[in-house]
């Protein structure tokens, strides 16, 4: 018998350019996608939502400024609120940051270059619904992309990120100046997640490395056992 | 009414930006030290009364114009 498919939201603001990559990988890690249109009040009947990469709204003022005022994304902060589970991946962790869902925010890159290429990182804790499939100290290859990815949280906001482990993934070696070489966290209670590394590129050997399998397909098993929950 | 917001990056806080701008204008010959680089937001109210108006920039501010974990802002009304 196969595994029952859960629906995933897969959000699309005017910009967004992996919006297609994160649906085909979901899809072969046995989710059933469901593209949203950034202008939609409300969110499907699903057990996650993602919020994909790109350059929303060009990107104007600061990365993921205007994005988070987004119709969709009153409707993400309920999910959230009522402990949905939500991705962003690289604009969409952008976007979340903006938002006020996640902690800190994303400067540009200390090189001002923009950096392509695959990263090794650390999985720092593996008892979150985005990374349970990894083991905790696993060293995992996936390939960033992006001009702003550089985190920053003030001293204060770091000692509160420690103390309550919420860098799920850091860089082994930092492409972008974070501080801390923060590549990952999640909120204080662990349903909301963001990361500028792009699993959705990195699902399939063929592209270098499946490593990003792991945390879409570690989102993919907690959606399922909420569907299931639920049902 | 018309209306200034100055942003900047807040003392301590990177900005590779600024470094760039040093960098290059040392390299045209101009011996310059620290350089930060900012952003303006210049922009026209229909409220008419000032208070009322830099009330008004102080949200815009929160809400959009700067992210306050990262930089600081000065509003100026041209009355």
């Amino acid at each position: 018998m196969t595994e029952p498919r859960p629906r995933i939201a897969v959000v699309v603001f005017p910009g967004s350019n992996d919006d297609r990559d994160a649906a085909l990988a979901f899809e072969r890690l046995g989710a059933e996608p469901v593209l949203v249109w950034h202008g939609d009040a409300s969110l499907p009947d699903v057990a996650a939502v993602a919020l994909p990469g790109g350059f929303s709204y060009g990107d104007y003022l600061r990365c993921g400024a205007i994005a988070r005022f987004a119709p969709v994304m009153d409707a993400v902060q309920r999910f959230a609120a009522g402990g949905g589970l939500v991705l962003g991946i690289c604009n969409g962790f952008q976007v979340l940051c903006e938002a006020g869902l996640l902690p800190g925010v994303l400067r540009p890159n200390a090189t001002l270059s923009f950096v392509c290429r695959d990263v090794p990182l650390r999985v720092e804790r593996t008892d979150t619904p985005f990374t349970a499939r990894a083991e905790r100290g696993q060293r995992l290859t996936i390939p960033v992309k992006h001009g702003e990815g550089c985190y920053f949280a003030d001293e204060e906001l770091l000692a509160r990120l420690d103390a309550n482990g919420q860098v799920a993934l850091r860089y082994e070696d930092n492409p972008n100046g974070s501080v801390a070489d923060i590549a990952g966290v999640v909120n204080e209670t662990g349903n909301v997640f963001g990361l500028m590394p792009h699993p959705e590129h990195a699902v399939d050997p063929l592209l270098g490395s499946s490593d990003g399998a792991l945390v879409l397909g570690s989102l993919v098993d907690a959606a399922r056992e909420r569907m299931l929950a639920a049902a | 009414m018309r209306a200034t917001v100055l942003i900047r990056p807040k003392p301590g806080i990177l900005d590779p930006q600024g470094e760039a701008v040093q960098t290059s204008l040392r390299r045209l010959g101009f011996p310059v030290g620290d350089t930060r680089v900012g952003r303006v937001v210049d922009l026209e109210l229909d409220n008419g009364e000032p208070e009322q108006a830099r009330e008004e920039l102080e949200r815009m501010c929160r809400q959009l114009l700067a992210n306050p974990l990262i930089e600081s802002y000065e509003i100026t009304v041209a009355e």
